[in-house]
């Protein structure tokens, strides 16, 4: 997902604002205000939220500011729990990261990446060029990485050697097992021209 | 009462004047029709408020209706008891009971609450003995009820449970294993113990009859092989939905041997296919002629998806709320689907997937949009009011809608009930609580004054967003057919609940969470509520005294109360309801019935 970059001059985070307390009602009002009690509890499952809320459980109407991570109000937005446990669990895969070795010829040492991260090959290739200072050109069916020193592959599910970029993303992430850059010499058999 | 006429239908039954005592404005007259004709006549109306109407009229009727019921609706379990059902209705086949109130959905009651479905059972084992058909929602069932109910019925024939705790896999083995006739197995989105996947297999090898399997929801494995010979031998079948477990490969082979399916929830949509395979599934999928409804789809990889394309033209119902579809990739597949009806997508398609709806799908009446990251605080993921117009746009025929989205303003929302003005169920979850228009930072009053204003068939109501009272007034006002309604995080004082209690006319369903509601408000209500199904109200001001007043005053209501914990005369939740049963007995120590 795209980085997301808070416009604090756009949003009208007062509005929005999440507090344990009436919308409409401010600090001023808090005493007048026939206020709900506050004794919103986060959900049973948001360990590190609850511990939070522990300390805002408010005994007296208190509408503090929202805390830096949002109080989650129990049963809200209104999801049934299947859905809700569905979510979760992608959620958490998606957390795990997805962890592959990429070697490079005449390296010392491996290093790994998180395949999640990324969205697609561009961003990939930018990461790799950016880890081992090196550049990998552009990709084309027809020659591959043609024109540049090294070639990105990847060993498939199969144990096959495999040139980056011949397959949708997603078909590449579900497949890889691990990275290599080969040096343009070797990586001429992989495509890079005839 | 001469009992003979109960037992032979066809002997005319006598009036007794004990009858009339409790009638006087019937009629002494001979019946315009001879009972058995009355009989034949009430046995052809299916709708429950039909029949109640009907039921009426006057004591023959009244007995006449009773006789032929066979399908018994009951929308709260407490409002009635199995003894006076079982007076009621000799001649019961098919069973609807609901129990908690809906926002046990979100956790909002505690555990152990009630609407335990075994005291039915038993009456219903004494009863009614033929009975074929059960169906619940909301409900406690436990895995010595499920067993019970295999056993008791001999004739059994449809079991759903929807939204249901208490049970495992073990009752549904029970089930399986008893069950000879069974034609209906739909298990839906229950929290329930899943300790395998052996309940499957423990339908008979002679066991053919099954023509509805829904066990989308269970996520333990099931033997395939056990499957497989269900699904071939079972050549009735109509509805076949399989759980996550169930890969691409394996799907292709059911449909082999289902291709008559008007149903189907596939398993998760991401394996690794060979080409070769995957040309097998888009033939099975082909050869699937009768598939209108088309759901799970689970981590549906859109590399796959192509295999649908053959199947998607005749799709009346989609259901995609479980498949992260980004907005390209779902806009290619909505694009084969032309004749959709109803759509439930996840937000991830976002408003640019939405825009594709409105223009691929000009039949389109019902739209729900679900939050993929409902506890996400990032604005910029999901779906706007630029969507929601989109869809409304292109698809006149919209009535049902349910939108979980961001942001939303005044006049998105006026545009899209011109567009639309023929919706019945209008719910809008703007998900952050209390959020005006993010235009014009005004309340939504103005939103939800053109949808009441503008759909005047709508039945259904779920308000959101920042709301005065203003809100309120225009609902009372002017949703004269409106039947429920979903209150939270809004109002501004007793005013709004009192607008909507003295209009409304048709109201049923009240159901309201964290706003400035107290006892003036509730009680304005005192007369209303017994031609209500029910009240919630929870983290509201309503105190113990308002709610002893309303049980003093109105004895026939149920009202049940859980205390705060802290505070002893404020009242976190209240649910009240009308009742012939009288209090509960079966309430647990939280809740006090007043």
């Amino acid at each position: 997902m795209e980085a997301i970059v808070a416009h604090e001059n756009d949003l009208n985070l007062k509005a929005t604002e999440l507090r344990l307390g009436l919308p409409g009602t401010d600090e001023s009002e808090k005493e007048s205000a026939s206020c709900t009690k506050n004794n919103k509890r986060s959900l049973p499952e948001c360990a590190e939220e609850s511990a939070k809320n522990d300390d805002l459980d408010a005994q007296h109407g208190d509408c503090e500011a929202a805390p830096a991570a949002k109080a989650q109000i129990v049963g809200w937005p209104p999801v049934r729990s299947y859905r809700k446990n569905s979510l979760q669990q992608k959620k958490a895969e998606a957390e795990t990261g997805f962890y592959v070795k990429v070697s490079m010829d005449g390296a010392p040492y491996l290093r790994k990446i998180d395949l999640k991260v990324y969205k697609g090959y561009p961003e990939l290739l930018k990461a790799l060029e950016y880890m081992f200072k090196l550049t990998i050109g552009e990709y084309s069916e027809r020659e591959g990485y043609r024109g540049s020193e090294y070639a990105p592959a990847y060993e498939d599910k199969d144990g096959d050697l495999m040139l980056v970029g011949d397959v949708p993303w997603e078909m590449f992430m579900s497949s890889c097992k691990k990275l290599r850059i080969m040096k343009g010499s070797e990586a001429r058999g992989l495509g890079c021209g005839v | 009462m001469n009992q003979l006429w109960k037992m032979d239908p066809n002997i005319k039954k006598t009036k007794n004047s004990a009858d009339s005592a409790n009638y006087p404005e019937a009629i002494q007259s001979p019946s315009q029709f001879p009972d058995e004709v009355l009989e034949k006549v009430l046995s052809m109306l299916h709708s429950h408020k039909d029949r109640s109407s009907v039921s009426l009229v006057c004591k023959d009727w009244y007995n006449a209706e009773r006789w032929s019921r066979t399908k018994i609706f009951i929308g709260n379990c407490y409002s009635v008891s199995p003894e006076i059902v079982a007076r009621r209705f000799p001649r019961i086949k098919s069973v609807t009971l609901k129990g908690k109130p809906r926002f046990s959905d979100f956790n909002l009651v505690p555990q152990n609450w009630g609407a335990n479905i075994h005291d039915w059972l038993v009456m219903f084992a004494k009863v009614y003995p033929l009975l074929e058909e059960l169906r619940l929602k909301r409900m406690t069932v436990s895995d010595e009820s499920l067993e019970f109910l295999a056993m008791s019925f001999p004739g059994f024939k449809a079991l759903s449970l929807l939204s249901c705790d208490g049970f495992s896999t073990d009752g549904l083995k029970s089930i399986a294993t008893h069950c000879k006739k069974l034609t209906e197995l739909d298990i839906q989105e229950n929290g329930i113990d899943d300790v395998s996947g052996s309940w499957l297999s423990a339908f008979p090898d002679n066991f053919t009859s099954l023509e509805i399997l829904n066990f989308a929801s269970l996520n333990s494995e099931v033997s395939f092989d056990a499957l497989e010979r269900l699904v071939s031998r079972c050549k009735s079948l109509k509805v076949l939905k399989v759980n996550k477990g169930t890969g691409l490969d394996q799907l292709q082979r059911l449909l082999v041997r289902a291709p008559q399916l008007m149903e189907l929830g596939t398993g998760s949509f991401q394996q690794e296919l060979m080409f070769r395979h995957c040309m097998e599934l888009e033939n099975a999928f082909r050869n699937c002629k009768n598939l209108q409804i088309l759901a799970g789809l689970w981590d549906a990889s859109y590399v796959y998806l192509h295999v649908l394309y053959p199947a998607c033209s005749s799709l009346t119902f989609l259901n995609l709320s479980y498949a992260t579809l980004r907005s390209d990739e779902f806009t290619k597949l909505i694009a084969h689907c032309p004749n959709l009806r109803c759509l439930w997508v996840l937000d991830t398609v976002e408003d640019k997937g939405l825009e594709a709806v409105g223009s691929c799908c000009p039949l389109l009446e019902e739209i729900r949009v679900f939050p993929a990251h409902p506890f996400d605080q990032d604005i910029n993921h999901g779906v706007t009011e630029s969507g929601f117009l989109a869809v409304s746009h292109g698809c006149r025929k919209l009535h049902y809608v349910l939108y979980f989205c961001q942001q939303m303003t005044n006049a998105a929302v006026a545009t899209i009930v011109q567009n639309c003005p023929d919706f019945t169920h209008f719910r809008l979850c703007i998900m952050n609580p209390g959020q005006p228009d993010y235009l014009t930072d005004e309340p939504m009053d103005e939103a939800f004054g053109a949808v009441v204003k503008t759909c005047t068939k709508l039945q259904r109501l779920a308000v959101s967003g920042l709301l005065t009272d203003l809100t309120f007034e225009y609902i009372g006002k002017y949703a004269k057919n409106l039947e429920t309604l979903s209150v939270a995080f809004a109002g501004r004082s007793d005013w709004g609940m009192q607008c909507v209690l003295g209009g409304c006319p048709k109201l049923r369903k009240l159901e309201i969470r964290d706003c400035p509601f107290g006892n003036a408000a509730l009680l304005s209500g005192l007369k209303k509520y017994e031609s209500m199904r029910s009240l919630w109200m929870s983290a509201c001001n309503v105190t113990m005294n308002g709610c002893r007043l309303l049980a003093k005053e109105m004895p026939r209501l149920n009202v049940e109360v859980m205390k705060d914990e802290e505070d002893d005369s404020h009242v976190d939740k209240v649910y009240v309801y009308r009742s012939v049963a009288g209090p509960r007995r079966d309430a647990p120590p939280f809740v006090l019935t007043l």
